[in-house]
């Protein structure tokens, strides 16, 4: 079925981002919250009894919130986190499965006009203690389950001042500054003074990963919704009636911006599935709910590929009616397979941490072509870029970095106390993505790799820096060099390549404490899912490892100049 | 196999599973608990879990084989591990 909407060509042509503006209600000068956006307002518009959510967690746990649940919900966390001294502008970070006290959280931190830091909950405490460190946090939301990782690190922050526990968890058991609070038990806030944040509040800190350095804090602002609802509204075509599953985690920006952000401030019910995957629970999901608009990701959907044709069969899966999908190029098979299976292709769409916002897409209604990212959304304007001059690249088919002319309302405000960084995103004029891609003679991207090191695997962007320095602090690794692989399901995955100090011998069951050792330092996105042991590893002139040369190897590509390669 | 063998292949995996992968003390993990629909291990640990399969019970499970379906349970595991050994 085409979009209800007026065609891409016409949205193109008489785009102004005013037209959020109207939608929302919003007059440049207004105060703007997001938290008070996708609950109350949508209550006054008449929806408070519509389902906002509907959440299944493991073992067939049900729950549903209504938007008036979810706005009091909100309330009442807001007012609960200013009673502890929580206060404006500190940073909560939600460090939780997706379980139903991650998003109306979100919408309580955002009330008081505190910054929301989502953090995936698979992360071990090296990645959560370095984010937490750089964010300052002032205080962390989680579960007793991840309770455990928190209280490692915390002598460590000096700025940790609460760590509130959402579930069970014995008073005799808590530690200094750890607080109980449930929701269920709490009186519900019926009247709250929402924080007067305007456009250019801070809103949300977002880490993501570079090639050298440590992670980066992405700062987001309030108005950013007005890209992510309109984006919502015209790329996943999201209606009134419609039953919406996005499957992004909100430790990641996909997660909140099109998994609480989009689908709220257009006041429409969406699904949360808070259990690993397995294609039988999906679709079962799928059929349950009556999904009607579903926002994934290539490494599920060539997931639910390699669990067949025949297993779609068995579940009603009609009630789909948009599918699209995020987070990696999406390969043209599984848009062929989608058509064939679902007898609805995914939209494949582009976008970043960094902008917020959908980018690039196949549009509802507009032609897809299978393997490509689709073009720029209305109002946004793209480029390739030349890499050694910056200028576009003006011939079809030629490749080149993928750039934006700044000025969106989603795009980041700058990085966490990192300037320098947040500058060198731009050049001439434009900020630079860090892929790379070409454009065809109709307008429509084509993704071809990364620009740098940066690991994207199953959607999620990996350091190899961060690797390789986590790495040196096992006492058996002298050097190490990390890279990608390809890999079937996830694209690629990560490699590392070591030398081992003297004493250590290679071999299955280092391999596996190193793979572990990573696992719970960093995250499993992180791990090695390869390890190999080299005597030594090629090095410029000047020592620095070249993690191009390993690249090269394992995707069977040519190595390039290697005139600054060490002399063994 | 041995009822013994078998019994101590379960609890070295489920001991395994336990110390790798659960970070809550008070989670119980039986030889039925769901392992990867539940959340407990992730498709990228499960790689680990594949490694420390093979290397302790001297095996090679086929990239095709190792599936979330047949990971999804300490039972399962073993009926996998059972398949590869002594081939």
């Amino acid at each position: 079925m085409l979009s209800e909407h007026p065609s891409y060509e016409e949205l193109t042509r008489d785009f102004s981002w005013s037209i959020a503006e109207k939608e929302l209600e919003y007059t440049p000068g207004d105060i703007i919250n997001i938290g008070w956006h996708c609950s109350d307002r949508i209550c006054h518009k008449g929806k408070a009894d519509k389902i906002a959510l509907y959440y299944e967690g493991f073992g067939g746990t049900r729950k549903q919130y209504t938007f008036n649940d979810i706005r009091l919900a909100g309330n009442t966390i807001g007012a609960f986190l200013l009673s502890q001294g929580i206060a404006e502008s500190d940073r909560v970070c939600l460090f939780m499965d997706r379980i139903p006290e991650l998003y109306l959280s979100f919408l309580g931190i955002l009330k008081i006009g505190a910054i929301v830091q989502p953090l995936f909950s698979a992360f071990g405490d090296e990645s959560l203690f370095v984010r937490l460190d750089n964010a300052e946090t002032r205080a962390v939301i989680t579960q007793k389950k991840h309770l455990s990782k928190v209280r490692k690190i915390r002598s460590s922050l000096p700025k940790l001042e609460f760590v509130i526990i959402v579930d069970n968890v014995k008073p005799s058991e808590l530690e200094p500054g750890e607080i109980l609070f449930s929701l269920e038990n709490a009186e519900p806030v019926e009247k709250f003074e929402i924080a007067p944040t305007r456009a250019e509040t801070h809103s949300l800190l977002h880490y993501t990963s570079g090639t050298t350095g440590q992670p980066k804090g992405v700062k987001h602002v309030h108005y950013s919704i007005m890209s992510q609802y309109l984006t919502t509204k015209w790329v996943l075509d999201l209606r009134d009636d419609d039953i919406y599953w996005c499957t992004a985690d909100p430790g990641w920006v996909t997660g909140t911006s099109y998994g609480i952000i989009g689908p709220w401030s257009l006041g429409v019910t969406q699904c949360v599935l808070d259990t690993g995957f397995s294609a039988q629970a999906w679709y079962r999901f799928i059929e349950n709910y009556k999904i009607t608009v579903w926002y994934s990701a290539p490494t599920a959907i060539r997931s639910l590929m390699k669990a067949g044709d025949e297993l779609v069969k068995e579940f009603d899966l009609s009630s789909l009616r948009h599918l699209a999908s995020v987070g990696e190029p999406l390969n043209s098979e599984a848009v062929i397979w989608s058509g064939r299976v679902f007898g609805k292709q995914f939209h494949d769409t582009f976008w970043q941490t960094e902008t917020g916002s959908i980018m690039i897409t196949n549009f509802p209604g507009m032609k897809i072509k299978p393997g490509s990212m689709g073009k720029t959304f209305p109002g946004i304007t793209g480029a390739v870029l030349d890499p050694v001059t910056f200028t576009p690249i003006g011939e079809p088919g030629k490749a080149g970095l993928i750039a934006f002319r700044p000025g969106w309302p989603a795009m980041m405000r700058t990085y966490w106390r990192n300037e320098e960084k947040y500058r060198e995103k731009f050049v001439n004029g434009w900020y630079l993505s860090g892929d790379r891609s070409s454009i065809d003679n109709e307008g429509y991207y084509w993704f071809m790799g990364r620009d740098d090191d940066v690991i994207n695997t199953g959607g999620h962007l990996v350091s190899p820096f961060e690797v390789e320095s986590a790495l040196l602090e096992h006492p058996a690794v002298g050097e190490s060099g990390v890279t990608s692989k390809p890999d079937e399901i996830n694209m690629e995955v990560v490699k590392a390549f070591i030398t081992l100090k003297p004493g250590f011998t290679a071999g299955p069951d280092l391999e596996l404490e190193i793979m572990n050792f990573i696992r719970k330092k960093l995250s499993p996105l992180a791990m090695p899912q390869a390890i190999e042991f080299m005597d030594t590893l090629p090095k410029t002139r000047s020592g620095k490892i070249m993690r191009r040369v390993l690249h090269a190897r394992e995707w069977g590509e040519e190595i390039g100049d290697i005139s600054t390669l060490e002399n063994d | 196999m041995e009822e013994n063998n078998l019994n101590e292949m379960k609890e070295l995996i489920r001991n395994y599973v336990i110390k790798e992968y659960i970070d809550d003390d008070d989670t119980t993990i039986t030889d039925d608990t769901p392992l990867i629909s539940s959340g407990y291990v992730d498709s990228f640990s499960m790689v680990s879990l594949l490694v420390f399969l093979e290397n302790k019970f001297k095996i090679k499970i086929p990239p095709s084989k190792a599936t979330p379906e047949a990971f999804d349970s300490v039972n399962n595991i073993v009926a996998l591990v059972n398949q590869y050994l002594n081939k």
